[in-house]
């Protein structure tokens, strides 16, 4: 896998390809400008090559929203960088009360196709405003879709998805991921699938063990999650413990179709997010499962997240507060007692 | 839409537009009454002047126009489509937005207006940035109310149109009033001046001359167009209506002032009485058509607004 590209490389490319090959598409946000390109470079070279449709902006992340509605209302392909995933609260009325709310509101008659790029997670010691997964603060918004890229899809890909979709989508990066390459085959002991879900978004699949046979646990994530769980696989394929991982892209709206066949797959469920577990994805998750599988788990599903607090900056301090890989490991053996 | 502003045509025009707004508004309050217009209804009774004035200084063809909770007076303006305001205000499948906006949330060719303070603001930057990219010679327009001023969204966005320099027209129908509370409670200096430190050139003028405010946007939408960057036109009116339904504070003494400068009043004084009378006829008969129509038609079905909004049932 060494000549993949990173998962920054990636988005970035997306861009270009965007940018090149739709002229109605538009970047704007703070800092994005060469030969800065961007608090994490996911936007460098694109002011240079396309000069007349990078916008950097002042600091004001609900008008960097606002104007996008404004534009995605009159034909234009905006895309917006928000710096810090934190920033979206600032954002938080043009995303629910604008961009999510036209088209329905209207009857119809228009569209607002928006994507709103953001990095979200910790782990890099930026400490309580500047570390958080707020995606959870929009989970459920009618006419908002929540796209979370992790380092086993295309990244790239499915942030061209996302522009082409035609309702307002936030895009969900992960700080950590940025520097790592994609795992887009099998990799080691870990082999990789997708499929599609009923939004047309892929649905990553990981397991340790051998097609045809049947996994003891089935652990369901996304987005930054996905580099501790291929590496879980690889260590619990030593000890012969069968894990199958399901990543969907697409977490809000939610089809919950393909997670509920890898949790029959198994009847044992852990579910992990980066985000305080309570009223969180993983609740709307379980729910779908007993919903439609009840009947098949083995044990009670489980949830894992961050403590129910402030991300802090001391390094020591955030590797507690996070979830942790012994964490989902400890997890995945106390379901392997049922 | 170059009127010549004194022609006798141009002033049955004008009290044409302001009278159907006036007696629209004044309908869905007798409508409200009469337990057949539900949830509320924000009227811009007195602000006529405003809306009839600036509308008719823009292109109609290819100017945009973003309002606020107070805009049955813009759409008016805009597309004289009685039917459709009213049949939306009662909630039918053949209002302009299937009854889902209502009186607050309406859009219609290149109109939008949504009921959050502040939040069309920035919406009307970015059409404007859209038009200058497209290079048409449109320009944007977007109404606000003193309240609005209130919320930082308005500075950003004119911070954005004047750094950007963008096609856009602020219009300020200053009303003195946030719902009930005086603009005195809520705002150090005075509004006019906002724009200035933005770089912003801006008028100002009393609204309840129709003639005297159209001759002032028409300068100001021919400055953006031409220089391709912003104005700000802050229009001094008064809403003689409440904020929605009864619920009025200011006293009699106050309203009384305003009532004796009513723009519409005024403008009636200055046409024959006979064409004056012909158009409130006309103007009635075209209202209380639409009502009789918009009373016999359904309300939307939950399956057709699905199928146009695309959501899907749990």
């Amino acid at each position: 896998m060494a000549t993949s590209v990173t998962y920054v490389e990636s988005l970035r490319a997306a861009l270009h390809d965007v940018m090149r090959n739709d002229l109605h598409a538009v970047v704007l946000g703070e800092d994005i400008l060469d030969p800065y390109g961007g608090a994490f470079k996911v936007t460098l070279g694109l002011s240079s090559d396309f000069p007349d449709r990078v916008f950097t902006t002042p600091i004001c992340e609900a008008s960097i929203a606002g104007v996008s509605v404004g534009m995605a209302l009159r034909g234009l392909h905006p895309i917006a960088e928000i710096m810090f995933g934190d920033f979206l609260a600032l954002a938080a009325d043009q995303i629910v009360n604008h961009a999510a709310k036209y088209p329905a509101m209207y009857n119809g008659h228009v569209q607002v196709p928006l994507v709103i790029r953001t990095p979200m997670g910790g782990g890099r010691g930026y400490g309580p405003t500047h570390s958080q997964s707020l995606e959870r603060l929009f989970f459920g918004v009618p006419h908002l879709k929540l796209v979370a890229a992790s380092h086993v899809h295309d990244a790239g890909a499915l942030l061209q998805q996302a522009v082409a979709d035609p309702e307002p989508v936030i895009f969900i990066e992960n700080k950590l991921l940025y520097p790592r390459r994609l795992m887009l085959a099998n990799n080691g002991a870990v082999v990789r699938d997708e499929s599609i879900d009923g939004y047309g978004y892929p649905v990553v699949t990981l397991r340790n063990y051998p097609e045809g046979m049947t996994p003891d646990v089935t652990v369901i994530a996304y987005g930054g999650m996905s580099w501790q769980l291929v590496e879980l696989l690889e260590r619990f394929a030593g000890e012969e413990v069968r894990v199958l991982a399901c990543l969907p892209a697409c977490i809000s709206p939610w089809d919950a179709a393909p997670a509920v066949d890898c949790a029959s797959a198994s009847g044992r469920v852990l579910i992990v997010e980066e985000s305080p577990v309570d009223f969180g994805w993983g609740a709307e998750v379980a729910a779908s499962i007993y919903d439609v599988a009840g009947r098949k788990l083995q044990a009670p599903i489980r949830r894992l997240g961050t403590a129910p607090t402030v991300i802090p900056a001391a390094k020591a301090l955030e590797d507690q507060v996070l979830v942790s890989p012994e964490a989902i490991e400890e997890a995945i053996l106390d379901l392997l007692r049922y | 839409m170059a009127f010549h502003s004194s022609s006798a045509a141009v002033a049955e025009a004008f009290y044409a537009q302001m009278a159907l707004i006036r007696r629209t508004e004044q309908t869905f309050f007798d409508l409200y009454a009469q337990g057949l217009l539900a949830g509320t209804v924000h009227t811009s009774i007195g602000q006529e002047a405003c809306a009839v004035g600036v509308v008719n200084a823009l292109d109609r063809e290819r100017d945009v126009i973003f309002s606020s909770h107070r805009a049955h007076g813009h759409f008016l303006a805009y597309c004289d489509d009685v039917d459709g305001l009213v049949a939306e205000l009662l909630g039918r499948s053949t209002g302009v937005c299937g009854g889902v906006g209502g009186t607050q949330h309406l859009h219609v060719r290149n109109l939008y207006t949504n009921g959050v303070q502040g939040g069309i603001v920035p919406n009307a930057v970015g059409a404007a940035l859209a038009e200058k990219l497209a290079g048409q010679g449109a320009i944007v327009v977007v109404f606000l109310g003193d309240g609005t001023m209130g919320q930082g969204t308005v500075y950003e966005s004119m911070n954005l149109a004047s750094l950007w320099s963008l096609p856009l027209l602020f219009v300020l129908e200053d009303n003195q009033y946030a719902q009930s509370t005086h603009k005195s409670l809520e705002h150090a200096g005075k509004l006019a001046d906002r724009p200035l430190p933005f770089g912003i050139a801006r008028a100002e003028l009393e609204a309840d001359d129709v003639f005297a405010v159209h001759a002032a946007a028409v300068q100001a939408a021919a400055h953006v167009r031409a220089e391709g960057r912003p104005f700000f036109l802050a229009l001094h009116t008064y809403r003689l209506a409440p904020h929605s339904k009864g619920d009025d504070t200011r006293s009699e003494e106050e309203l009384a002032i305003y009532r004796a400068r009513d723009p519409l009043a005024r403008l009636a004084r200055q046409l024959p009485v006979a064409s004056r009378a012909a158009i409130d006829a006309q103007v009635a008969a075209r209202i209380e058509a639409a009502v009789t129509r918009a009373l016999a038609a359904e309300p939307q079905s939950v399956a057709q607004f699905q199928e146009r909004a695309r959501w899907r049932p749990q």
